[in-house]
C-alpha cells in the first residue's frame, strides 16, 4: 500500500515551497488591482453617425496606446463608453487624437469622468469576515458530524488549515502571476476564491468521512495506519472527481476565449491545490496532532528525519 | 419496487419536460389565471449591455457632498437593483455628486428606473399643530428645505444629458396617516380646522443617513410597527429634537409622502424609535426592508438614461459555449469508460442536471454572465462527484464479492454520509456567504452563494435519485448479473 501519511514533511515541505515564494511576492509586489477594485477613468464618445468603429477594435487601438484592460461599450446610436485606469489629461488627449487618426472623422468627447470603484473596498474586507464566519460554521459542522469520533474538534480545525492553505496558494501564484504577466486581480478573482473555499472543504470532507468510518471498524489499528489507509482508499474517487472538474476547466482554458483564461486559470490552480490538500495536509495534520509531534521539531529529533 | 421506480421515473420525466420547455429559447410563457410566467435568460452587461442611468445629487452646488456619503449611496443603490442577488449591476461613483447604475437584460428603460426608484428617501420633519394638520389633509404639499429641485419620486428622466426635472408636485399623504411613536403619547385627533392652504417649506432635523437599522414589530396597539435604531449620531439628533420640542411634533416622511406625524410625549435618549401607522405585516417588512437598504444620506434626480451596449463581443460567447460543449462531452466520456453502464446512466443524469439548473437560472432569473458560464461549465465537473463516490464504493464492494444488488444498494448507502457531510458543508458556506452578503451589501459574494447552492442542490437530486431510479430500472429490466465488466469489474 503506498505510504502518503508516513512522508508528511515531504508533503508539507512542497506545500510551503508553493506557498512561502508566493507569500515573498506578495509582500514585495503586493498584488495588483483592476479597475473594479480601484476605479478609474471613465471617457465618452461620439462619433459621427454610422461611423462608430467595433467596441474590440478601440481595445486594440487604447492596447497599441500601452493602455491595457479598456473596457469598451456601446451607448446610444453612436456613442462608445471606454473605462480605464486613471488617465491624466495630456493622456487622454493623446488617446483622443489617436481615436480620430484611426477612425476617421471628428471624435467629440462627451464625458471624461473619475469613476470610483464597482466594487468598493468594503466588499473585499467584508468578504473576508464572511468567509471567516463561514470557516466558524464549517467547524462547528464538522465537529457535530464527526462527533462519534476522538477529539471531533480536530478534523475541524485541520479542514480550515487544508482551506486557509488553498488560499494562501491562490493568493500567491496570483501575486506571482500578477508581477511577470501583469494580470490583475478584478471581481472575478473574489468569485474564484470562494469557489475554492467551497471545493476545497468539500474535498476535505470526503477524506474525512473514510477516516470517521475505517476507525470505527479497526478499531486495533494505530491512528497512523487507519488514516493512511482510508486516503488510499479514496485516491480513486480524489483524483477522478478531480480529473472531471479538470477536464472542464482545461476546456473553458483552452477554447473559451481570452476573456476568462484569468479565471479559469485561477480555479485550476485552487482546485489543484484544494485536492492536494485534503490528501496531503489535512489528513496528515490529525496524525501530526495525534501524536503531538510539534514536541519534537525544535529538538533536531523530528519524526521527518525518523 | 418495480412500481416504486416507474413511478419516480415518471416523476423525473415530467421534470424534464417541464425543465426543457422553461428552458426553450422561444418560450412562449405561460399565462393562465394569476399565473404569469415568462421565462427569459437574462443576459449580463458583457454579453447584452442594458440600460444606464446617471444619477445626480439633488442639493444645491453650494452643497459639499462627502466620498462616503456617495459610497453609501453606491451601496444602496447596488442593494436594491440586486433583489435576490444575481443580476450582477454596474454601480458606480462618478465624478463629485454622481452616481452611475449599468442594469443588464431591462429593455425598457422606465423598469430600469421605477427599480431605483424604490429606494426611498427618509427624513424626519419638523412640524406644528397647523403644518400637522395641512400635512395629514393633504392641504399643504410636502416641502422641506433638504430638497431644492425635486425627490427621486418626482424626477422626470430625460435622454438629454442637460434635462432638469420639474419641482416636486403635491404628494398626496399616504394612506394611513395616523399613527403615535413609541415613546410618545398617543395623540388625539388631528382638529379638521379649516385653513388656507399655504406652500410652507419644512426644516429636515435628519434622513434616513441616521438609521442603524430597521426591522419590523408591534406598537402598543399590537399592531404591525417599524422599528428603528438610531446610529450614535441619529440618537444624539432625536433625543436632541425630542428634548427641546416635548409636546410638539415629528413628521416620518419617505419620498416626499407622510408616514406618520406622532406628537412627542417625552424625551426619547434611548436611540431607538418606532414608525407606526396602519400597516399590514407585509407592508411593514417592506419599509423595513427599504429603510434598511434604501435610507438614502441624500436625495438623488436622474440626469439622463441610455441603452448601452456589451463590452463583450459575439465571439467570446461563442468560444465559452463551444469550451463548456467541449467539457462537457469530455467529462461525459471519461465516467461512461471508466464506469461503463453506471457512468453512461450517470451521464444522462448530468443532462437532467444542466437542463434542470438552466431553467432554474431562467426562473429566478439569474443574469447569464461570461463567468457565469464558466461557473456552470466547473459546476459540470462538480455535479459528478457524487456519482463518483457511489460507483467507487460499489466497485469495492462487488470486489469484495457482494452480489450485485447489494453492491448497488451498499454502494448508494455507504457512500451517502460523506456526500451528506461535503455538500451540507458547502450549502452552510453558501448560507453564511449569502446573509452576510445581504446584510453588508457585497452583491458579488451574495449571487455568486445563490448559484451554487443552486448547482450543490441540483447535483444532489440528479446524481443520487435519478442515477439510482434508472440504475434500478435498468436492472430490473436486464440480467446483469453475468456481467460484471458493465460495472468496469
Amino acid at each position: 500500500m503506498i505510504d502518503i501519511v508516513g512522508k508528511r514533511y515531504w508533503f508539507f515541505a512542497l506545500s510551503l515551497l508553493v506557498i512561502v515564494p508566493g507569500m515573498i511576492a506578495l509582500a514585495m509586489w503586493g498584488l495588483p488591482l483592476a479597475i473594479d477594485y480601484t476605479g478609474g477613468s471613465l471617457m465618452e464618445v461620439a462619433f459621427p453617425p454610422a461611423a462608430r468603429p467595433e467596441p474590440s477594435e478601440v481595445v486594440r487601438l487604447y492596447e497599441s496606446l500601452g493602455i491595457s484592460g479598456a473596457v469598451v461599450q456601446t451607448v446610444g446610436e453612436d456613442g462608445l463608453t471606454i473605462r480605464t485606469r486613471e488617465m491624466a489629461l495630456d493622456e487622454k488627449d493623446r488617446v483622443l487624437e489617436a481615436l480620430e487618426a484611426r477612425f476617421g472623422g471628428p471624435v467629440t468627447e462627451q464625458r471624461f469622468d473619475l469613476v470610483g470603484a464597482t466594487i468598493g473596498g468594503e466588499v473585499a474586507e467584508r468578504s473576508a469576515l464572511a468567509v471567516g464566519l463561514a470557516a466558524v460554521g464549517i467547524l462547528l459542522y464538522i465537529t457535530y458530524a464527526f462527533r462519534g469520533v476522538p477529539h471531533a474538534f480536530r478534523f475541524g480545525t485541520a479542514a480550515i488549515i487544508a482551506m486557509l492553505h488553498d488560499v494562501a496558494v491562490v493568493f500567491g501564484v496570483e501575486a506571482i502571476l500578477g508581477h511577470f504577466l501583469g494580470w490583475e486581480a478584478d471581481a472575478l478573482f473574489l468569485t474564484a476564491l470562494l469557489t475554492v473555499i467551497g471545493f476545497s472543504v468539500h474535498d476535505t470532507i470526503v477524506v474525512f468521512d473514510r477516516i470517521r468510518e475505517n476507525q470505527a471498524l479497526y478499531r486495533r489499528l494505530d491512528f497512523e495506519t487507519v488514516v493512511n489507509h482510508s486516503i488510499v482508499q479514496t485516491l480513486d474517487r480524489s483524483i477522478n472527481t478531480q480529473l472531471t472538474v479538470m477536464l472542464t476547466l482545461l476546456a473553458l482554458l483552452l477554447f473559451g476565449g481570452v476573456t476568462t483564461q484569468h479565471f479559469v486559470t485561477t480555479l485550476l490552480v485552487g482546485v489543484f491545490s484544494g485536492t492536494y490538500s485534503s490528501i496531503f495536509n489535512a489528513a496528515p495534520i490529525l496524525v501530526v496532532w495525534e501524536g503531538r509531534e510539534w514536541r519534537h521539531w525544535f529538538r533536531g529529533e523530528g519524526p521527518a528525519a525518523a | 419496487m418495480k412500481a416504486r421506480n416507474l413511478v419516480r421515473l415518471a416523476g423525473i420525466l415530467v421534470l424534464v419536460a417541464a425543465a426543457a420547455w422553461v428552458d426553450w429559447p422561444e418560450n412562449p410563457g405561460l399565462h393562465i389565471g394569476p399565473v404569469n410566467l415568462n421565462p427569459r435568460m437574462v443576459q449580463g452587461l458583457d454579453l447584452r449591455g442594458g440600460v444606464r442611468v446617471l444619477l445626480e445629487a439633488d442639493l444645491p452646488e453650494s452643497t459639499t457632498i462627502t466620498a462616503e456619503q456617495l459610497q453609501v449611496v453606491r451601496e444602496i443603490l447596488d442593494n436594491r437593483v440586486n433583489g435576490l442577488g444575481v443580476t450582477e449591476p454596474i454601480v458606480q461613483v462618478a465624478g463629485q455628486r454622481r452616481v452611475l447604475v449599468e442594469i443588464p437584460g431591462v429593455d425598457d428603460p422606465d423598469q430600469a428606473i421605477a427599480t431605483i426608484r424604490e429606494t426611498g428617501l427618509l427624513e424626519f420633519v419638523e412640524v406644528d399643530a397647523a403644518g400637522r394638520a395641512g400635512l395629514l389633509s393633504g392641504q399643504i404639499p410636502v416641502i422641506t428645505d433638504l430638497v431644492t429641485s425635486a425627490s427621486p419620486s418626482t424626477a422626470e428622466p430625460t435622454s438629454s444629458g442637460s434635462a432638469t426635472a420639474p419641482a416636486s408636485e403635491p404628494s398626496p399623504p399616504a394612506a394611513s396617516p395616523t399613527g403615535a411613536a413609541s415613546g410618545s403619547t398617543p395623540t388625539a385627533e388631528p382638529t379638521q380646522t379649516p385653513f388656507a392652504p399655504a406652500p410652507r417649506i419644512f426644516h429636515t432635523v435628519m434622513t434616513g443617513a441616521v438609521l442603524a437599522d430597521a426591522g419590523v414589530s408591534t406598537d402598543g396597539f399590537g399592531r404591525p410597527a417599524v422599528e428603528i435604531l438610531f446610529t450614535s449620531e441619529g440618537g444624539r439628533l432625536f433625543a436632541e429634537y425630542t428634548s427641546t420640542h416635548v409636546g410638539g411634533f415629528l413628521a416620518i416622511i419617505l419620498d416626499k409622502q407622510v408616514l406618520s406625524i406622532p406628537q412627542i410625549g417625552e424625551p426619547i435618549t434611548n436611540g431607538e424609535g418606532q414608525i407606526s401607522g396602519d400597516f399590514t405585516y407585509d407592508e411593514a417588512n417592506a419599509l423595513a426592508i427599504q429603510l434598511r437598504y434604501g435610507a438614502l444620506p441624500i436625495p438623488l434626480r436622474i440626469v439622463e438614461t441610455k441603452t448601452v451596449g456589451p463590452t463583450l463581443g459575439q465571439d467570446s460567447l461563442d468560444a465559452s459555449l463551444v469550451a463548456g460543449l467541449i467539457g462537457l462531452g469530455a467529462v461525459m466520456l471519461f465516467m461512461a469508460l471508466y464506469y461503463r453502464l453506471p457512468g453512461i446512466l450517470a451521464d444522462l443524469a448530468l443532462l437532467t442536471y444542466a437542463l434542470i439548473t438552466f431553467a432554474l437560472f431562467k426562473l429566478i432569473p439569474v443574469t447569464l454572465t461570461l463567468p457565469g458560464i464558466a461557473g456552470f461549465v466547473l459546476s459540470i465537473g462538480v455535479a459528478v462527484d457524487a456519482n463518483v463516490l457511489i460507483f467507487e464504493r460499489m466497485k469495492e464492494e462487488l470486489r469484495a464479492g457482494r452480489p450485485l444488488q447489494r453492491a448497488i444498494d451498499l454502494g448508494f448507502s455507504r457512500a451517502w454520509p460523506s456526500i451528506r457531510d461535503s455538500n451540507l458543508s458547502t450549502l452552510i458556506t453558501c448560507g453564511i456567504l449569502f446573509w452576510l452578503g445581504s446584510a453588508f451589501g457585497a452583491s458579488i459574494v451574495k449571487g455568486f452563494s445563490l448559484t451554487l447552492a443552486l448547482g450543490v442542490a441540483v447535483s444532489l437530486f440528479t446524481a443520487i435519485t435519478v442515477t439510482r431510479t434508472f440504475l434500478h430500472l435498468v436492472l430490473d429490466s436486464v440480467r446483469l448479473e453475468a456481467r460484471p465488466w458493465l460495472f468496469g469489474v
